[in-house]
């Protein structure tokens, strides 16, 4: 649609924006796969109910935003292997590498971080030849 | 009130996924294919995520502790280890297959059927045993590149 690049601004604007509260009030990183991964592996038992609070809304706002309305669908495929191998692919990624699109892309390329940026080109050129293999060449997706 | 601002901090962010169409697995997709039917709408997302948030650095750099009373996060040291390659490749990987991140994916837990919350779990329970796997090939330590 030819509107869609209004919707991508705007929503990106309130992610950055969130993700700029998040520091500036209390002091942390919004990392998705961080604040997600140190609640489930016991790193981040220190700060628990503030990652659980950040989840809840993360999961409750689009509900009600979503709620009844049929129009919104995440369209993931139904191949159960492929949805397993990818959740699997993300989760180990994302911890190995200590960031996500979130933590990497959002937080570390906006205060010019190296690891950051790297990070991000490579999940970038990854994502890329992924689609490239398994949606042009094997035609799984 | 820590509580408070990691709320509206989450519910906000997942608004803002929502409406960009990150929750949209075959919109994230196509601005992958880059090959194909390339959808150029992830870089308004990514460019409007990015200029509040340099924003925000700047007012943070001239600060010592966040509105809470918290230390700011230090910058990282610049090291690119093996770790962190290996780690983006393999989500780059996963993202391409599914067009799922972890913040979409838990954004779209109340929507996305069985699919989402499928790979949700599986996100999870690969995120319960990296630390182990992560200890087991560098004896604890960061490996350089």
């Amino acid at each position: 649609m030819p509107m869609d690049w209004i919707w991508g601004l705007v929503g990106g604007l309130m992610i950055g924006s969130a993700a700029a509260l998040f520091l500036l009030v209390s002091g942390r990183i919004m990392g998705a796969s961080g604040l997600l991964g140190g609640l489930v592996d016991g790193s981040g038992r220190a700060n628990w109910a503030e990652r659980l609070a950040f989840i809840a809304g993360l999961v409750a706002v689009p509900a009600l935003l979503a709620g009844g309305r049929a129009e919104t669908h995440l369209n993931l495929t139904s191949n159960i292997a492929v949805v397993i191998a990818a959740g699997l692919l993300v989760g180990f990624g994302t911890r190995l590498a200590n960031g996500c699109t979130s933590g990497h892309g959002v937080c570390g390329i906006s205060r010019l971080s190296l690891r950051g940026i790297v990070a991000t080109i490579c999940y970038l050129l990854a994502g890329a030849l992924s689609v490239l293999l398994f949606r042009h060449g094997l035609g799984w997706i | 009130m820590r509580l408070v601002i990691a709320f509206l901090a989450g519910g906000l962010f997942g608004a803002g996924l929502l409406i960009s169409g990150m929750t949209d697995t075959r919109k994230v997709q196509g601005w992958l294919d880059i090959f194909g039917d390339w959808d150029p709408t992830l870089a308004f997302v990514l460019g409007g995520a990015i200029l509040p948030m340099a924003l925000a650095w700047r007012i943070a750099n001239t600060r010592t502790a966040s509105l809470l009373q918290s230390p700011l996060p230090a910058p990282p040291e610049p090291v690119i280890d093996r770790n962190l390659v290996l780690g983006s490749g393999l989500f780059g990987a996963g993202w391409g297959l599914s067009g799922l991140c972890p913040g979409p994916a838990m954004a779209s837990l109340s929507f996305g059927g069985w699919q989402g919350l499928t790979f949700f779990l599986a996100m999870v329970a690969a995120m319960m045993i990296t630390p182990r796997v992560r200890n087991f090939w560098t004896g604890g330590r960061e490996a350089p590149i």
